[in-house]
């Protein structure tokens, strides 16, 4: 028993380490003093601060980022589940082309992937804003739902679709009453988690944004950047955690059922 | 034949669409690096080498030997505090592994930017962490906490720890923890049983871990901005200024080129290991 002694006294080390920031910058979201190295009292200022009309650009970014989000993780879903499809039913040359190509955005550093793709916007004469920023973000989470959703076919019973055709079906009605209900559940977690990508998102928006179209992670950026109303970032990153504490929630309760337990 | 039809079907328009978004612009880097830039931060027509020229200046070859230097730390560093949790992790058993390791993932769900703006709030000179330091007398009331290279490699470890612990924690869960029993009775201390046996048999995991850290710290940039100083600043940093702040597009090029060139060696070198175990196994 020995043994183990060690490495637990580092991972609850570890375990501070990790929640501390965390931990601190919710605590002092609900403190009245500006700066966090006192207890000034419970306060719910910084909060009402948010609806105040000189943050209403806080809100425009909120607004835009999700409906960049949403946006995005639509169309990827849809990118993703077809390329998903292809990788598990066919094994030829151009699947191992096409793996390839869809695991590279997975692993190049984001910043490589911003950089590139603005100076060819920018060699095309694209005019950079949400438009661009919604096909940089669909172009980095289409290879994440693929990952998700091709997880989900793995578990799939191929002899469904087979008894289903020698009973007569049609090949959409195969694809509409089999093929996507039991993809759905991977199918929505791949896209809860393109979501939370998209939303998640700095450095690839940074490099495709135009004038005007700021999100939410480039104007906490700014703000912490330039040390500008610290406690107002505090609050709304509070608000920010407990939306993605939601949306993982969620995803999580999706993909933890197994493929073939909830068949219809 | 209709086989054929349905595959190019399904493949063509994730294909396609990576292809005019991800190929072609990775191609059109490789062009940008060869024209020549103008003052006003456009493109102009012709060929040259003058950007590839400028990697040579003094200023870069530093900036590029600091990111490698930073990111390996930063790789080494996690990887010795991934592989005690990951030997812990692995040999529980029931309810207490999967709390545990819930509890190791969650801080990894929270917005990647208000991690990094949480560590700035927190070092920042009337912040609580340099208050305490000051008070117990740790630090000089000169000392500043932010913008030095200590809490660029902090944060750095901070944000991609779990990267390293998840795989690693994966390779423990199928390790056999009976041969460090038979280790032990055949006479190993307990830490040189760990050594000689566990750290062997998670190599694969340890591999994986080492590419998942390695390589988004080799792109690091909100880190250095945000928790650097002016002499800590990565090659993503000078990519940023390139792009938008002293705009010279071709000069973004090269040194986005020549960070992908750095990225792709860890890359093939786990390739080529995966490659060569499936020979071996076959």
């Amino acid at each position: 028993m020995k043994s183990s002694r060690i490495p637990a006294f580092i991972l609850s080390l570890v375990l501070v380490f990790l929640y501390l920031p965390i931990l601190l910058l919710v605590v002092n979201s609900f403190n009245e003093a500006r700066y966090s190295s006192t207890w000034g009292g419970f306060t719910l200022k910084w909060y009402e601060a948010l609806l105040d009309r000189q943050n209403r650009d806080l809100w425009d970014a909120a607004q835009r980022t999700l409906l960049i989000a949403l946006a995005s993780s639509g169309i990827s879903m849809i990118l993703g589940t077809l390329s998903a499809c292809a990788l598990h039913w066919y094994r030829s040359r151009l699947q191992r082309i096409n793996y390839g190509i869809l695991y590279l955005p997975i692993v190049i550093p984001d910043l490589l992937m911003g950089i590139s793709l603005l100076l060819f916007l920018v060699a095309l004469g694209v005019t950079l804003g949400s438009g661009t920023i919604l096909i940089a973000h669909v172009t980095f989470c289409a290879s994440f739902v693929t990952v998700v959703v091709l997880g989900r076919l793995q578990g799939f019973d191929e002899n469904v679709i087979a008894a289903a055709r020698d009973l007569g079906a049609s090949k959409w009605v195969i694809i509409r009453r089999i093929i996507l209900p039991l993809l759905a559940p991977g199918i929505v977690a791949g896209g809860l988690l393109a979501f939370t990508l998209s939303v998640d998102d700095y450095v690839i928006t940074f490099f495709v944004t135009g004038p005007g179209s700021t999100t939410l992670p480039l104007k906490i950026y700014s703000m912490v950047k330039h040390s500008k109303d610290l406690p107002i970032i505090n609050a709304i990153s509070t608000l920010f955690l407990i939306l993605t504490f939601l949306i993982v929630w969620l995803s999580q309760r999706l993909t933890e059922h197994q493929p073939n337990r909830d068949s219809p | 034949m209709t086989q054929r039809k349905n595959e190019i079907l399904l493949t063509a328009p994730t294909l396609l669409w990576l292809a005019v978004f991800f190929v072609i612009p990775s191609f059109a880097m490789f062009l940008v690096s060869f024209r020549p830039a103008n003052a006003d931060g456009g493109i102009e027509p012709g060929w040259t080498l003058d950007a590839w020229r400028a990697l040579g200046d003094p200023d870069y070859p530093i900036i590029l030997w600091r990111t490698v230097w930073l990111s390996v730390v930063t790789t080494a560093v996690c990887l010795a505090i991934a592989l005690p949790i990951a030997f812990l992790l692995g040999k529980l058993e029931g309810k207490w592994r999967g709390i545990l390791l819930m509890l190791v993932i969650v801080p990894f769900w929270t917005n990647f930017v208000i991690r990094v703006a949480a560590w700035r709030i927190i070092l920042h000179p009337e912040g609580m962490i340099r208050q305490v330091l000051l008070n117990v007398g740790l630090i000089e009331p000169d000392t500043l906490l932010l913008y030095n290279e200590g809490a660029v490699l902090m944060v750095m470890i901070y944000t991609h720890l779990p990267f390293a612990i998840l795989p690693l924690y994966a390779a423990a869960e199928r390790f056999d923890y009976s041969l460090l029993e038979a280790a032990r009775d055949l006479g190993a201390s307990g830490f040189r049983a760990v050594m000689r046996v566990f750290v062997p048999g998670v190599s694969r995991g340890l591999l994986t871990a080492m590419a998942l850290v390695l390589i988004p710290a080799l792109g690091s940039y909100v880190i250095p901005d945000l928790v650097g100083g002016p002499s800590d600043e990565m090659i993503g940093n000078k990519i940023a200024q390139r792009t938008l702040g002293n705009r010279n597009l071709p000069q973004a090029a090269t040194l986005s080129l020549a960070l992908l060139v750095i990225t792709l060696i860890p890359i093939l070198v786990v390739f080529l290991i995966n490659r060569k175990e499936q020979a071996d196994s076959r």
